[in-house]
């Protein structure tokens, strides 16, 4: 029993590590591309306009919900205690260090990072991937590279986005609907808020954004066995990517909080 | 132009090639033949540089590719051409914009160029006109044709044919063999055409090589094959099974 357990418990780190190295590698292989090969410009764009323009909408119903019914809930609570001035704050400090780039990313992996997966999925069965390689095309600056620079460009942006919607709708909601004076919420808001606030929101935008697109694009590259194959590869792309962008999360927000400490002070 | 030196190649745990030696003359059509899972497509693809063998020498032109860097064999792939056996082609580019696709890599920019060139090698393969299908709304045969088009555009000094008729009707396999024996006295290309198709080889064919587990077991001119009296040559040739009916 004892054998069992621990050789189930090593294989799974072993795969871990395994993947986690086929990951850095594809991470080292980019960046040598970015180096060495001529940028694809007129795929970068394409690249942008589908990842960035064309998730703005998920991007902004999510933040502007998330921050309205996240501002109703802490009136809720703090309005029995007598801290209503300071839902402003409460909501643009948690959508700035933790709920704007999570939500962006998560958004984004089942967005962008499925058809990430699925396409280049479907190109490497469909021996795509080889027929670039033969035409002397190297798959990793005509595949990789547009679609990584287009995530990390974007997501930031996208998470800017998020964040600035979510305390617009939280606003709206709490002094429009519940009645919260004005002058307090935007006050408290503001002196709350810092610099760090944003930074780390940004960063953590950055980080997401790399993990999405080499989970992604590792997954579309192993993709095998056919149609099968490609239909798990964006499954396995989007389960993958948000687990590791909600636990990466956890230390991301200790270890930037060394950096970028909240509060004012 | 291509030497094979003792090339070893393991996928997973089967022995594919075990010890490949072959030479391929220049402006020769060169045929690999055998049963299907042999491991011709498999040798077709370290001529391209696509597999990386496990030992061996594959020699194109004074240059051993073995050993060669993704990044380095991108001159080598601009000599040899492939035609994969689906075809391989991009399937969201027009039959215009897959032919066009080498051209616009190889940093060609004027847009009339790359026109004439894309007419030029779909009249190549009697897909004149055809520029603005999509993959999708071509037969097998005419992917295939459209798949020629694009390895030949750029002119590569050998073309590699990955069982070109495998899965085309009658017509269109005396179609595609004929395409290729024009191309190869058009251009004058030398070229490598794997296949278990025997009209194919013989009427392709300068030279047959027999892949047989994982070795080279006969190379010959069509007639010296034909004259064969080896049991494991004639019973593929006259597409015989060696298993009982019983």
């Amino acid at each position: 029993m004892l054998e069992f357990i621990l050789h189930s418990v090593g294989s799974t780190v072993l795969r871990l590590l395994q993947y986690v190295g086929q990951l850095a590698f594809l991470a080292r292989e980019t960046a040598i591309s970015i180096r060495v090969a001529p940028l694809r410009w007129g795929l970068l764009l394409r690249q942008l306009a589908e990842i960035g323009f064309r998730s703005q909408l998920v991007v902004v119903v999510t933040g502007a919900f998330t921050g309205a019914v996240f501002s109703a809930q802490t009136y809720f609570q703090f309005h029995r205690l007598g801290m209503d001035s300071a839902v402003g704050a409460v909501v643009a400090v948690s959508l700035f260090r933790e709920l704007g780039p999570v939500l962006t990313a998560l958004m984004l992996s089942g967005r962008v990072g499925a058809s990430i997966a699925a396409e280049i999925g479907t190109m490497k069965v469909t021996e795509q991937i080889e027929a670039l390689r033969a035409l002397g095309v190297h798959p990793i600056d005509y595949l990789i590279v547009p679609r990584i620079l287009a995530l990390i460009i974007s997501t930031p942006l996208l998470v800017a986005e998020c964040i600035g919607l979510g305390i617009g709708a939280g606003y709206l909601v709490a002094t429009q609907v519940l009645g919260v004076s004005k002058a307090y919420y935007l006050t408290n808001m503001l002196s709350f808020t810092t610099g760090r606030d944003i930074k780390m929101a940004l960063i953590k935008g950055f980080a997401f954004a790399g993990l999405i697109g080499f989970i992604a694009c590792e997954e579309g590259l192993k993709t095998s066995q056919g149609a099968a194959g490609v239909g798990r590869a964006p499954t396995q792309a989007v389960v993958i990517a948000s687990l590791v962008i909600l636990i990466s999360n956890f230390f991301l927000s200790f270890l930037l909080n060394i950096f970028f400490p909240a509060g004012t002070y | 132009m291509i030497y094979v030196t003792d090339l070893h190649k393991k996928l997973g745990e089967q022995q594919v090639l075990s010890g490949i030696s072959l030479n391929i003359t220049r402006g020769q059509t060169h045929v690999i033949l055998g049963r299907s899972g042999c491991g011709k497509s498999v040798l077709l693809k370290h001529l391209v540089g696509l597999l990386q063998p496990d030992s061996g020498k594959i020699v194109i032109d004074g240059e051993d590719i073995a050993n060669l860097r993704e990044r380095q064999l991108g001159r080598i792939r601009k000599r040899v051409g492939i035609l994969f056996q689906s075809g391989a082609l991009f399937d969201s580019m027009s039959a215009a914009e897959n032919i066009a696709f080498p051209l616009r890599e190889a940093g060609i920019k004027d847009e009339e160029v790359i026109r004439q060139k894309v007419a030029e090698a779909l009249e190549m393969v009697d897909l004149g006109g055809e520029q603005e299908k999509m993959p999708e709304n071509l037969s097998g045969g005419m992917r295939k044709r459209l798949g020629l088009a694009r390895t030949i555009v750029s002119r590569p000094a050998c073309i590699l044919y990955d069982e070109p008729t495998t899965g085309l009707d009658p017509i269109a396999t005396d179609s595609i063999n004929r395409l290729i024996r024009r191309l190869q006295k058009r251009l004058n290309a030398t070229s490598v055409v794997v296949t278990h198709d025997m009209k194919t080889a013989f009427h392709t064919a300068d030279r047959i090589a027999f892949l047989h587990e994982g070795r080279i077991y006969f190379d010959g001119t069509p007639k010296e094959l034909l004259a064969a009296k080896d049991p494991i040559l004639v019973d593929f040739i006259e597409g015989r099974s060696t298993e009982s009916e019983e």
